[in-house]
């Protein structure tokens, strides 16, 4: 790890200002995946501020019957939080499918959707990785790409982003809550994380001036017909391979809305509204389900190690689907 | 990066240096003051500044679990926090369970059940599952596996670990019920 110096932020406001003033800090809260990084000399902060006793981690309800997830609140105390498990369980099977019980005593809500990528080139700083050090070109394009992404890649980087919370909020249509200099903003979870393009380096349109308050959660949270379903290497504590969130609205047998996010497929959380229209007015049948998948992955596209994600994204659309129809959600 | 200072200036670093910490922490209910680099991490403090090595370095990256320890009650990975980031909190370690000569019951039922072959990943185990217990979510061997998964135990003692938690459960409940 490198030398640096660990300041308290006293609230937001001198959080912000101090952040502004100095490009080499960075903000720190759990610190689950910044320390990570900073011992594999990947970030290199010369100064770290602490966020973490900010006065940002309570769970309140929202206006317009949604709920407010403050940004330092644990990811334990999210997913364990009764008014999330009553009515937005899907958030908490994701959530509880991610890491280990340690890790989401440590880590935040906010942290979770500034995590980096666990690209195994990203984490070795012997290779070339343009998401690291732009420029230098993407060794996981013509390498060991098994856990890379399938779906809006580009030719300088192919690597998906990690979080299971972040793909249900997606589905859920959240709300990112940031504060800057210039005052309070929201961002839709949609266009909080960005496709690599051809600047990787960059993960989300969060300014480097800004810090997130919060989550906001719609008052509409699919309670009833639900899946999380995560395929990973391991039963547990393992990132996902592919991991889908399906939330469906039902009317007797008939879906009245749907909503699919991918997870391990993307640089971001994937959505595609146009297949998910493919099953609004039909009824809950594997067919619908297939037709939706195959439209979902039409222009997937595999690297060699990992092109079997192809396939195994499809399965697990319908087997997701077919949970949230009929079952119970699974992780 | 090697540009000159300008005449007359004294060359400075561009970044002051760092320098150490006063903190405090309560370890197994003793308080203690440290000075700590800012770089040290929790578990570097308790080994090194504590001469606390029960906690253990295994993977040091989060993934291992061997340096699990209690923070404020709550089970964390002790290499992925600062120990400046912890002042003033409550720590508990694996030293901090036994009572005298008298173990932990966990202590005492990992023995009855053989459930370690080196032992490293142990005290990770049994920090990991005290409050895996205090919190009373894991009902089945299935339930306790998922929530023991942040532990990983390279000789594969699991099915004994499994069974040394369900023992102190079930005689947990058992107290309860009386």
């Amino acid at each position: 790890m490198n030398r640096f110096t660990h300041t308290w932020a006293g609230d937001v406001a001198s959080a912000i200002s101090e952040i502004a003033g100095d490009g080499t800090a960075k903000f720190i809260a759990g610190g689950t995946n910044l320390i990570d990084l900073m011992k594999e000399n990947v970030e290199r902060p010369n100064r770290l501020i602490d966020i973490s006793r900010l006065a940002l981690n309570r769970i309140d309800s929202a206006a317009g019957g949604g709920l407010r997830l403050g940004a330092l609140a644990r990811n334990s105390d999210v997913a364990y939080h009764e008014a999330v498990e009553q009515r937005y369980p899907l958030l908490s099977k994701a959530i509880l499918a991610g890491a280990s019980p340690q890790l989401r005593n440590m880590a935040t809500v906010g942290g979770n959707l500034m995590q980096r990528t666990r690209c195994c080139y990203f984490y070795d700083t012997a290779t070339p990785c343009n998401k690291r050090k732009p420029g230098t070109g993407c060794s996981a394009i013509t390498g060991f790409n098994r856990a890379h992404a399938i779906l809006g890649t580009s030719e300088h980087c192919i690597a998906t982003h990690p979080s299971d919370m972040c793909v249900v909020l997606a589905a859920l249509e959240a709300v990112v809550r940031v504060t800057g200099p210039s005052g309070d903003r929201s961002i839709n979870f949609a266009d909080f994380h960005r496709l690599p393009g051809d600047t990787p380096n960059i993960d989300t349109k969060l300014r480097a001036e800004e810090i997130i308050t919060g989550i906001d959660l719609p008052a509409k949270g699919f309670p009833k017909h639900y899946s999380y379903l995560k395929v990973r290497d391991r039963a547990s504590y393992a990132f996902a391979l592919v991991s889908v969130a399906a939330a469906l609205e039902m009317d007797g047998h008939t879906i009245t809305e749907a909503r699919l996010a991918l997870g391990g497929v993307a640089h971001k959380p994937w959505r595609d509204p146009q297949a998910e229209s493919l099953l609004h007015g039909q009824s809950a049948s594997r067919d619908n389900f297939v037709r939706a998948a195959e439209a979902l992955l039409q222009d997937a596209k595999g690297y060699g190690h990992n092109s079997f994600k192809v396939e195994l994204a499809k399965l697990t659309i319908v087997r997701a689907l077919s949970q949230a129809a009929f079952g119970e959600g699974e992780s | 990066m090697n540009s000159k200072p300008k005449s007359g200036a004294a060359a400075k670093p561009a970044v002051s240096l760092p320098t150490k910490s006063r903190i405090t922490l309560k370890v197994n209910g003793a308080v203690k003051k440290l000075e700590v680099a800012p770089w040290m991490t929790l578990l570097d403090a308790l080994r090194e500044h504590l001469d606390l090595t029960g906690t253990k370095k295994g993977c040091d990256h989060g993934q291992c679990g061997a340096c699990t320890v209690l923070v404020n009650g709550r089970r964390i990975n002790s290499c992925l926090t600062l120990a400046i980031m912890q002042d003033g909190a409550e720590v508990t370690t694996i030293e901090g369970f036994a009572e005298g000569q008298m173990l932990h019951p966990l202590q005492q039922a990992f023995i009855e059940h053989d459930a370690f072959q080196c032992g490293y990943c142990t005290p990770g185990q049994i920090c990991s599952a005290v409050e895996l217990i205090s919190q009373g979510r894991a009902k089945s061997p299935d339930e306790i596996r998922e929530l023991m998964s942040g532990n990983i135990c390279r000789c594969g003692a699991y099915s004994n670990i499994v069974a040394a938690i369900q023992q102190v459960m079930q005689a947990q409940e058992r107290k309860i019920d009386k």
